[in-house]
């Protein structure tokens, strides 16, 4: 037996469930890169800023249009900063965790990625965590700010339903977004140069999530509660928190289903991967 | 489990939908067979070269093997496992070294890629080491572990990506193109480095490659394909026979003579005289003893040798008589 | 000369063949005018005259933003990542060697890059905004004229600062993070975020004066007709004044560069 692997490699390799594999290889990854970031500390921690203050430029603008108006679309500031520090904080999050995904059409047109299928490993968690970047926590810091200053200065009838509501908003969102970003991925399976359009959904979806929902044609605001449904990423449940009601005619518990719509679009964008990754390994690069 | 082959190909098929624009909006659709029905077993610890001209279908093959392509017919078994189907169970027992591409991460140090792929493939500690000791002293790695790999040179970066593939143990190794590239130093380190580990660990290896000196080296069996399909299969030697070539008796006489006869070899030919030179063609498989016995006889002999034909002429006749036909 | 023409001719053609990637860019760009449409529609609501815009002043300022995004690059996407890449690898120093000025080469590169993005991405989304709203399109062909002055003039500006920050990669271990950290404040201080004449005090007068707003804010100001005679030559003179003054800047440090490169053999 000197030299010869004959069996079954590792221990009990077939027990093992396929998003168990995947998570595990994605934190492996992530911590590799992790390693190597922190080993240019300064670098990072400049980045890291950069990416912050990068960012935040879009809450300084909000903040300048605040400076002439009181009121936007009937909203005040710190209400605003609700709906801007949960959708920022929301998509911070999954950009840090998903963000990598806009890189698979460059890696379908230069063909390495087949060096990942060859590895024992599922190729979304690759992908996904290919190039971790730290420094998209500014994102989140300065999301959290917001958030944090619209907590400070909002005057809510806070009950333990409403304080729930905001960790549970955050996680959905991201959750949502970064669904989005798998589909988007996906989508580049088909078509390698469309990378743009995932960031319509995406940096246009926070943007359009910074502004309260009346600033909005009523067909905007439909597509994005019924088609692709951002609006559960911060508008509903943050309303419900809010008070205030919702454009179109909804019931009010709606603000409850972010962790079911999150799922629901998960489930789409688990097979929109499959479906790509299967066209992609019947046609090759 | 040892009865059935390593790896075993049944008419494997792949075929390609190919557009292309003939116009302004006009397409047209056209299938290309990169691999049109090739059958082929390979047994455990085999070592075989598998060549053919650019486009030929090597590539396919082993993506195919390797599970990164799905075969479009046929069936295709590694291991008894089917590639596209088991893909992350097979990628344990397999190693695969692209020539072209590299499997490490390119901006980390060669030191990262490894103790990643000690977790990704969960070797066993003390196994991780032993086979991380052995191939930074055979493949020279040392002095290279700190630095990215993309400041590596392409025979570092090389071996760097034959180490990476063998440190879990692989009970195939897939090389494609592996010496492309490489100066003659780093060619016979790679080359000696395979010989010693398919005749120690009874490692199969499948070495797809545009050098033939590699093939001579290393492999007593070869492939041969071309559009697709097998061409020649068997042992290296053999493939003189099939090819029909020629080796070449070159004969230095006391003075400039005719042209050299002998009647009773009409297989037998003069191809070139220079003065007192003459350079005969003669069947590969046939001995040159009772020919040279013959001139010596005939003809007024000072010296003679005799030449091997190179496989590149007896691959190009192939693929040319293949063409042709 | 030809030959920065056929260097041009060359930026423009490339990028025009990337089909599928400049229509995404459409898609893109038409879905962040419309956003942003509605949100000025809801800020000038509420203040109708703001920064000496009309309603319709406003929302033809965001089409005008989106159509400018591509061509001044404000964004990425120019020549900027692959000289940064060439300098990091140091094949730079072919590039030095040969009988092009560099400047001049990336430059006219550049600005074919911008022609193509100009007509290729700005006009469809413009169409659709004139089509979704009520716009206001200049009457007389010599505004248009001047704006499209305007507009290189930006793009120019544009080129200048991005080279400048591309230089940076001599010096800097990860010019990425500067290069983020410029076209995010470019964004910023060209208006596309907000226009300049909403900047309160002394922030917006610092913001009028900087270059990065004769990339969008100027240009816009030109469209809209609020220059009008010697003024619309002030404009100019801003802009040209910034593209000179930075190309300069650009050329100090090419030289100091070159001297680098040559002394350390790349």
């Amino acid at each position: 037996m000197e030299g010869v692997v004959a069996a079954e490699p590792g221990n009990g390799f077939a027990g093992r469930s396929r998003p168990a594999e995947g998570v595990r290889a994605y934190g492996l990854i992530v911590a590799m890169w992790l390693r190597s970031t922190m080993a240019y500390r300064a670098s990072f921690v400049m980045t890291a800023v950069g990416n912050f203050v990068a960012t935040g430029f879009d809450f300084v603008a909000i903040m300048l249009m605040f400076t002439h108006v009181d009121v936007l679309g009937g909203y005040t500031l710190p209400e605003v900063a609700l709906l801007y520090g949960t959708s920022a904080t929301a998509f911070g999050l999954a950009d840090l965790v998903l963000g990598s995904m806009d890189r698979l059409g460059r890696r379908v047109r230069d063909g390495t990625l087949d060096t990942l299928l060859v590895r024992p490993v599922p190729v979304l968690a690759q992908v996904a965590a290919d190039r971790f970047a730290l420094r998209r926590l500014g994102r989140i810091t300065q999301g959290l700010l917001v958030l944090g200053y619209a907590l400070l200065v909002l005057d809510v009838q806070w009950t333990p339903l409403k304080v729930a509501m905001l960790p549970m908003t955050v996680l959905s969102g991201a959750a949502v977004f970064g669904a989005v970003f798998v589909v988007g991925a996906a989508f580049q399976f088909y078509a390698q140069d469309a990378s743009e359009v995932q960031n319509a959904f995406t940096y246009g979806g926070t943007t359009l999530l910074q502004y309260p929902p009346s600033v909005f044609a009523k067909d905007l605001v439909r597509g994005v509660t019924f088609v692709v449904p951002l609006a559960f990423v911060s508008w509903l449940p943050a309303l419900y928190v809010l008070g205030r009601d919702y454009p179109l005619d909804l019931p009010r518990w709606v603000a409850f289903l972010p962790p079911l719509v999150a799922v629901g679009c998960w489930v789409i964008a688990g097979l929109a991967w499959r479906v790509g990754l299967r066209a992609y390994r019947s046609t090759g690069s | 489990m040892d009865d059935m082959d390593f790896i075993e190909l049944d008419g494997v098929e792949k075929v390609f939908d190919v557009r292309r624009r003939t116009g302004f909006m006009r397409r047209e659709r056209r299938q290309v067979r990169a691999v049109d029905g090739i059958s082929f077993r390979v047994p455990r610890g085999e070592m075989v070269g598998y060549i053919g001209p650019n486009g030929a279908g090597k590539s396919t093959t082993i993506k195919m093997l390797t599970g990164i392509l799905t075969p479009s017919g046929g069936r295709l078994r590694v291991a008894g496992i089917d590639p596209s189907r088991e893909r992350t169970r097979l990628a344990h027992r397999i190693g695969v070294v692209f020539g072209q591409r590299t499997t490490l991460w390119w901006d980390l140090p060669l030191r990262d890629s490894y103790r990643l792929m000690h977790r990704m493939y969960r070797i066993p500690d003390s196994r991780f080491r032993e086979n991380m000791d052995r191939c930074v002293e055979l493949l020279d790695l040392g002095a290279l572990l700190e630095v990215p790999v993309r400041q590596l040179s392409l025979g570092q970066r090389m071996r760097g990506d034959i180490a990476a593939a063998l440190l879990h143990d692989p009970e195939v190794l897939y090389l494609d193109e592996p010496t492309i590239g490489l100066d003659v130093v780093s060619k016979a380190k790679v080359r000696g480095f395979l010989r010693d580990l398919n005749a120690e660990r009874s490692t199969t290896v499948l070495l797809t490659t545009h050098d033939l000196t590699d093939i001579e080296q290393l492999c007593k069996r070869v492939m041969v394909i071309d559009h697709g399909r097998l061409m020649y299969d068997g042992a290296l030697a053999g493939l003189h026979e099939v090819g029909e070539s020629e080796r070449t008796l070159v004969v230095d006489l006391e003075r400039e003579l005719p042209p050299i006869e002998l009647g009773s070899e009409p297989s037998v030919r003069v191809v070139k005289v220079e003065g007192p030179r003459q350079w005969l063609a003669f069947p590969a498989a046939t001995s040159a003893a009772p020919l040279v016995a013959r001139i010596a006889a005939d003809y007024p002999l000072v010296d003679l040798s005799v030449r091997e034909p190179d496989i590149e002429s007896v691959i190009a006749k192939m693929y040319a008589s293949d063409s042709a036909a | 000369m030809r030959l920065y023409a056929v260097v041009a001719a060359g930026g423009f053609r490339r990028y025009a063949t990337y089909r599928v990637a400049t229509l995404a860019g459409v898609f893109t760009n038409t879905v962040f005018g419309f956003i942003m449409a509605y949100t000025y529609i809801a800020l000038w609501d509420e203040r109708p005259h703001l920064g000496g815009y009309d309603m319709s002043q406003a929302l033809t300022y965001v089409w005008l933003g989106q159509a400018l995004l591509m061509t001044c690059a404000m964004m990425g996407g120019g020549f900027e990542d692959e000289l940064m890449e060439r300098i990091r690898t140091g094949d730079i120093a072919v590039d030095l060697y040969r009988p092009a000025d560099l400047q001049l080469w990336w430059m006219a590169g550049d600005l074919g890059r911008a022609a193509f993005h100009l007509l290729g991405r700005g006009i469809v989304p413009m169409v659709l905004g004139a089509m979704a709203f009520d716009l206001a399109l200049p009457g007389s062909p010599w505004t248009w004229l001047a704006f499209l002055v305007s507009v290189a003039l930006g793009v120019v500006v544009s080129f200048a600062v991005r080279f400048l920050v591309a230089l940076s990669a001599f010096w800097l271990m990860d010019g990425a993070g500067a290069m983020q950290i410029a076209w995010l404040a470019g964004l910023f201080f060209s208006g596309m975020l907000l226009p300049l004449n909403l900047f309160p005090g002394v922030l917006g007068d610092v913001a009028r004066v900087l270059p990065w707003s004769s990339l969008l804010q100027v240009p816009a100001d030109v469209f809209l007709g609020t220059y009008a005679g010697w003024d619309l030559a002030g404009a100019y003179a801003f802009q040209a004044g910034w593209a000179v003054a930075l190309l300069l800047a650009g050329r100090l440090l090419q030289s100091v560069a070159t001297r680098r490169v040559v002394v350390q053999g790349g």
